[in-house]
C-alpha cells in the first residue's frame, strides 16, 4: 500500500474509532457520575460490572478504540510539533497502541473477575 | 505576540482545546488502567485507592479530567459534522455549542459530588 | 502631523526589523505606507504591487501578524497605538526584505494537479453546466481564488508539515474535482490523499478566517476528505 494509502486509512480509523468513543465516553460519563453521586465503593462498583457480560465487552471494545484513537493521534502530534516522523515514531505509535491495549485489557480483567 | 496575531479566532482556539485535551487525556489513561489493574489484587486494594480519590486535590484533578474529556469528545463531534455533513455556514458556531457542552459536563460532575 | 512608527522587515531569513516614521494621513492603507517609504526614505526596500486595488493579490504580507493585502488594509483599521509591523508571507522562503519565494506554493498548486485536463476537442459542441446542480455550485463557491498565497501564509499545518500542500491548491483541486468536464478525477483525489493532502487539514479555519476573497478552503478540503473516503471504500486503484 502505498505511503499516501496508508495515512489516509489511518485518516478512518481515527475518525471511525472517534465515532465510536462518541458512544462509549457518553455512556461511561453518564455511569460515572451515577457512581460519584451514588457515593459508590470499589465493591459496589465491581459488583455492576459483574452483573452483566455487556459490560466487560464494552469496556474491551472502549480500550480497542482509545488504544488506536490514542496512538493515531499522538503519531499527528509528534510529527507535527517534534518533527518527529518516518519508521522511529511509526513504530513508538504502535507501542503505545499496544501497551495501552495491554494495560487497558488487564484493567478489564481485572474489574470483571 | 504580535506574530501569532492570526491564530486569535474561535476555530483555531478550538483546534487547540481539543489537541491539549488528547494529550491530557492520552497521559492520563495509562494511569487510570493501572489504578483499575489494582482491582486484580481485590476490591479491598481498589477501596484504597478510591480512598486516596478523596483529597480535594484529586477531586480537583478529576473534575478537570471530566472536562477535557467532554471537551475533546464535543470537540470531536463538531469536527465529525464539519469533515462529514454538507457545509454549513453557521457550523462555526459549533465550536461554542462545544464549548458550552464541556462545560455542561462539567458542572454535572462537580455537582455531583 | 501625525506620524506612524513603522517597524519594516530587512533583509533575508537573517534581517532583521528596520524602523520608520511615516507621516499619517486620511484614508491611507498599507501599502501607501509602503510606498512612501521606499520612494522618500529608502530606495533599497524591496515589496511587491501590482493593481493596487484589491484584484491581483500579488501585495499580500504580513501585517502586525497577520497576512493580508496590504493594498485593501486601512492603517486605520490596524495601527493600534499609531504602530505598523511589516514582514514578508509566511511560511515562505525570503526572496529580501518584504518579498517572499512564492515558487513553493505553485509547485505545490501543481502536485495537487490544480490544473484542469480537458475531455472535450475543439470539435466537440459546448460543454452544458448547470450552474444550479450541486456539484458546479461548490465549485464556484471556490472558483474566485487567485494564488495571493495569504492562506497558506496563514495556516499552522504548512509550518508544521512542510509536505503540506496547503489550503490553495487543495482548494483549487476541489473546484476541479467538482469540475463536470476535468478528466483526472481519479488521479487528482490521489493526488490530494495522505499526509501531504487533504487527510492533514485540522479545521483550524485560519485560511478561510483570512482570505481576502471570503472563500473557505476548510470547506474544499472537507470535500476532499468526503471524496477520499468514499474512493478508499470503493476500493479503486491506487495509482500516484
Amino acid at each position: 500500500m502505498s505511503e499516501r494509502r496508508v495515512e489516509a486509512w489511518l485518516w478512518v480509523a481515527q475518525r471511525a474509532t472517534a465515532a465510536g468513543l462518541a458512544l462509549f465516553v457518553l455512556v461511561h460519563l453518564v455511569t460515572i457520575i451515577y457512581a460519584v453521586r451514588a457515593g459508590l465503593g470499589a465493591a459496589a462498583i465491581l459488583a455492576r460490572v459483574h452483573s452483566s457480560l455487556a459490560w466487560p465487552v464494552f469496556y474491551a471494545l472502549f480500550v480497542l478504540f482509545a488504544a488506536v484513537h490514542g496512538a493515531i493521534g499522538l503519531r499527528t502530534i509528534a510529527a507535527e510539533w517534534l518533527g518527529w516522523r518516518g519508521n522511529g515514531a511509526n513504530a513508538a505509535a504502535a507501542l503505545i497502541a499496544v501497551a495501552l491495549l495491554a494495560a487497558g485489557w488487564r484493567a478489564v480483567l481485572a474489574v470483571s473477575s | 505576540m504580535t506574530m501569532r496575531a492570526y491564530r486569535n479566532h474561535p476555530a483555531w482556539w478550538a483546534f487547540l482545546v481539543h489537541r491539549v485535551s488528547g494529550i491530557a487525556l492520552a497521559l492520563f489513561l495509562p494511569a487510570h488502567f493501572l489504578a483499575l489493574g489494582t482491582a486484580l489484587e481485590g476490591s479491598a486494594r481498589l477501596d484504597r485507592f478510591l480512598a486516596w480519590t478523596e483529597q480535594p486535590m484529586v477531586i480537583a484533578a478529576e473534575w478537570g479530567l471530566v472536562v477535557l474529556l467532554a471537551a475533546h469528545l464535543a470537540g470531536g463531534l463538531r469536527l465529525l459534522a464539519l469533515e462529514f455533513l454538507p457545509w454549513r455556514e453557521w457550523q462555526k458556531t459549533l465550536a461554542a455549542i462545544a464549548a458550552g457542552a464541556a462545560l455542561v459536563a462539567g458542572l454535572a460532575f462537580a455537582l455531583a459530588r | 502631523m501625525e506620524t506612524l512608527k513603522v517597524e519594516v522587515w530587512r533583509g533575508g531569513a537573517d534581517g532583521k526589523y528596520q524602523s520608520f516614521e511615516v507621516p499619517r494621513r486620511a484614508s491611507q492603507t498599507v501599502l501607501d505606507v509602503v510606498t512612501h517609504i521606499q520612494r522618500f526614505v529608502d530606495p533599497t526596500l524591496a515589496y511587491r504591487f501590482a493593481r493596487r486595488v484589491g484584484m491581483c493579490g500579488s501585495c499580500a504580507m504580513t501585517v502586525n501578524g497577520k497576512p493580508r493585502w496590504t493594498c485593501r488594509t486601512h492603517v486605520d483599521e490596524v495601527a493600534a497605538n499609531g504602530r505598523l509591523e511589516l514582514a514578508p508571507l509566511a511560511n515562505l522562503p525570503i526572496v529580501r526584505d518584504l518579498v517572499a519565494d512564492m515558487r513553493e506554493f505553485f509547485d505545490k498548486w501543481a502536485r495537487a494537479r490544480g490544473q484542469f485536463t480537458p475531455t472535450a476537442t475543439r470539435k466537440d459542441d459546448f460543454a452544458k453546466v448547470d450552474p444550479r446542480s450541486n456539484a458546479r455550485r461548490e465549485a464556484d463557491a471556490a472558483i474566485e481564488c487567485i494564488g495571493c498565497g495569504v492562506c497558506y501564509a496563514a495556516c499552522d499545518v504548512v509550518k508544521w508539515n512542510p509536505g503540506y500542500l496547503g489550503p490553495a491548491a487543495l482548494n483549487r483541486a476541489w473546484t476541479l474535482q467538482m469540475d463536470a468536464r476535468d478528466g483526472a478525477h481519479a488521479e487528482r483525489l490521489a493526488s490530494v490523499a495522505g499526509d501531504a493532502g487533504c487527510h492533514s487539514c485540522h479545521t483550524m479555519m485560519s485560511c478561510t478566517e483570512r482570505c481576502p476573497k471570503q472563500l473557505s478552503p476548510t470547506r474544499s478540503i472537507a470535500g476532499l476528505k468526503r471524496a477520499s473516503l468514499l474512493r478508499l471504500l470503493a476500493g479503486d486503484g491506487d495509482e500516484a
